[in-house]
């Protein structure tokens, strides 16, 4: 009895192993127009509103995420997996475009479109020069993030970061790109530059620096400011306003020399298999109240015009990290993608800061 | 008949082996010789001798070294006195001490990060002890110590496997003979634990030398291992494959040259190592 009982369980496993794998092959074209497959970033979309599109449309979401556009852009590159929709920062979405890795996006189909609002268009126009490729996301800036309890001033310039009172107090981004921006533009220059000379003179101020530093990080930067590890750290807006949730005494500034701003696209990579999908779920991400959703998830500064108007002034003072005044974006500026010899150039100067 | 069953017994290893060491090395191999066109290149293999990395591979030998020797120091001892226990004792304070190794490593070291952080667990308790705190946190000091913390284990065990199996006997023989105990621990003692010495050396010296994790979790990206550099090499924006595959080529080497000169000290003790 328990041997036949056995053998059954053995079939009944082995004909469903088979049923998948038939099914695996016949309708993969069809499984694929069911479905799209999402590349984000990590927690950077309310799960809720997956499971809500899949209610709406029918469309199943597999949902993938990474922790840096590098690791995207290998992982993309790797073709593993097909991607439908990509959610990227400016200068990958522009690497990925001079690449011709991107198709074209409809936005004519798209009933919510119009809830982006122009500025950001604007803004995108750094990297997709026409606007024909990207759907803004999300946006922010890079600033000093700093405890008011242990600074005397407001840290308003990047010079601050190099003042050996705050030794062993100063937590940098652990990112070539994002490091380079104080030295750059207290230099008087674009954080784009490619010029070995100007970039060999940040590298020195960093190599400077680098004795005050306490740690270079990305993702524990906000837990250790919120810990009081640091005084200073240079961080997202995003994470910045998330600190200031957590413990009051933090506070975010954009120095006033000028400084970096980002915008996380969306676009549609060339190899993926449900176009229209995409671009249903494009639109249903723009869509007021999923937005509005997604905003209160992530709690980014949003292009989302529907959303914004919704928001009462008083919330908006109050969070400048969030809701920037307009000075702070006129003196910023985006990064675009500079090749593969300054990337390499970039990459040695970092090694070089690495082993200082 | 029995042969064929033995040697289809051996088919999943064989396929295992060529699947997950045979095949990556061979591309490693391949890579660390070929540049992005795929043309012939030695640069790869010689880039090691570029002080950025030549510099993080020393940094790696100085800090394994330190590790493996803080290693031997505290788990010599400690075995020696877990060999003296009655087996059925000892088997469950050497539990004890292999516990620890069944959590994640990662979340391991994420405990040390909140022990030695400025205002951490370690800081709080001298602060209540009346003692100035210390600031261990991304040092090389606490890498050092996270690194020892997690190989500690692959130290102790063969030591301790060694020791126990030194018959009593001899020990006996050489109280009678009137030998003191520090000349049991140097001429019996330790000579005949030495192939399990050597194998911890080697289970603690080779993981750590290409160490990276702890280093960016305890180190706050401040000390750059080697292991670091090939991370980024395969991890970063700037992915170059190539120079990852021909620094871990170069790292390769430098460990089979250290096993050579493991095996030669230890053929000379006419011992043979346990791992």
């Amino acid at each position: 009895m328990y041997k036949t009982a056995l053998k059954f369980k053995a079939i009944s496993v082995l004909t469903a192993i088979s049923l998948v794998l038939a099914s695996c092959g016949k309708n993969k074209e069809e499984k694929a127009k069911k479905q799209i497959v999402v590349f984000n970033y990590g927690d950077y979309i309310d799960r809720d509103v997956l499971g809500q599109f899949e209610e709406e449309t029918g469309i199943k979401v597999v949902y993938e995420e990474f922790l840096t556009p590098e690791a995207m852009y290998t992982k993309y590159k790797s073709g593993t997996v097909q991607y439908d929709l990509i959610c990227c920062s400016d200068y990958m979405a522009d690497k990925m475009i001079k690449e011709k890795e991107v198709k074209e996006i409809d936005y004519s189909s798209m009933e919510h479109i119009g809830n982006i609002g122009d500025t950001y268009w604007q803004v995108s126009k750094s990297f997709d020069k026409e606007n024909k490729y990207t759907i803004p996301y999300f946006w922010g800036t890079v600033g000093i993030l700093y405890n008011t309890t242990m600074v005397d001033k407001v840290p308003a310039s990047w010079n601050d970061l190099w003042d050996s009172k705050y030794k062993n107090n100063i937590i940098m981004q652990n990112s070539v790109r994002d490091s380079f921006i104080p030295p750059l533009v207290l230099d008087g220059c674009s954080i784009n530059t490619t010029d070995e000379n100007s970039l060999r003179k940040a590298l020195e101020a960093l190599k400077k620096q680098k004795n005050l530093v306490q740690s270079y990080l990305v993702d524990e930067v906000r837990d250790d400011m919120v810990n009081e590890q640091a005084a200073m750290a240079v961080i997202y807006s995003g994470e910045a306003s998330l600190a200031t949730e957590y413990n009051e005494d933090l506070a975010y500034v954009v120095p006033e020399e000028g400084s970096n701003v980002w915008m996380d696209s969306w676009l549609v990579p060339a190899n993926g298999r449900n176009y229209n999908g995409a671009i249903k779920f494009l639109d249903f991400l723009c869509r007021a109240d999923i937005a509005e959703k997604n905003f209160e998830y992530v709690y980014y500064s949003t292009p989302n015009k529907a959303v914004l108007d919704n928001i009462d002034e008083e919330e908006k003072e109050e969070d400048t990290a969030i809701f920037p005044g307009d000075d702070v974006l006129k003196r910023c500026e985006m990064f675009t993608y500079l090749g593969p010899e300054a990337e390499e150039l970039y990459n040695r100067l970092w090694k070089e800061l690495k082993v200082y | 008949m029995k042969k064929l069953g033995s040697r289809l017994l051996a088919g999943p290893y064989i396929i295992w082996i060529v699947l997950f060491t045979v095949i990556p090395l061979c591309l490693i191999v391949y890579n660390a010789f070929t540049n992005s066109d795929g043309s012939f290149t030695l640069g790869n293999v010689l880039a090691v001798t570029d002080y950025v990395n030549a510099k993080p591979l020393f940094l790696s030998l100085n800090m394994s070294l330190i590790v493996t020797l803080v290693c031997f120091l505290l788990s010599f001892p400690l075995a020696l006195v877990l060999s003296r226990y009655s087996s059925n004792k000892n088997s469950i304070i050497v539990m004890i001490f292999i516990l620890p190794m069944w959590m994640n490593f990662m979340l391991r070291t994420l405990a040390w990060r909140l022990i030695l952080l400025n205002n951490g667990f370690l800081n709080k308790g001298l602060g209540i002890l009346g003692f100035n705190p210390v600031y261990l946190m991304n040092t090389k000091a606490a890498v050092i110590l996270g690194t020892a913390y997690d190989y500690f284990p692959f130290m102790l065990l063969p030591i301790y496997n060694a020791l126990v199996k030194i018959d009593k006997d001899i020990i006996n023989a050489a109280k009678d003979l009137g030998a003191t105990g520090f000349i049991i621990l140097k001429r019996i003692m330790l000579p005949l634990s030495l192939p399990g010495i050597a194998s911890g050396i080697i289970m603690v010296f080779v993981p750590s030398m290409s160490e990276f994790v702890i280093a960016d979790m305890l180190g706050g990206n401040k000390v750059y291992l080697i292991g670091n550099v090939i991370e980024q090499a395969f991890n970063s924006g700037y992915a170059d494959v190539h120079l990852g595959s021909g620094l871990s080529l170069s790292l390769m080497f430098l460990i089979i040259i250290s096993m050579v000169i493991y095996k030669f000290f230890d053929k000379g003790e006419g011992g043979h190592g346990l791992w």
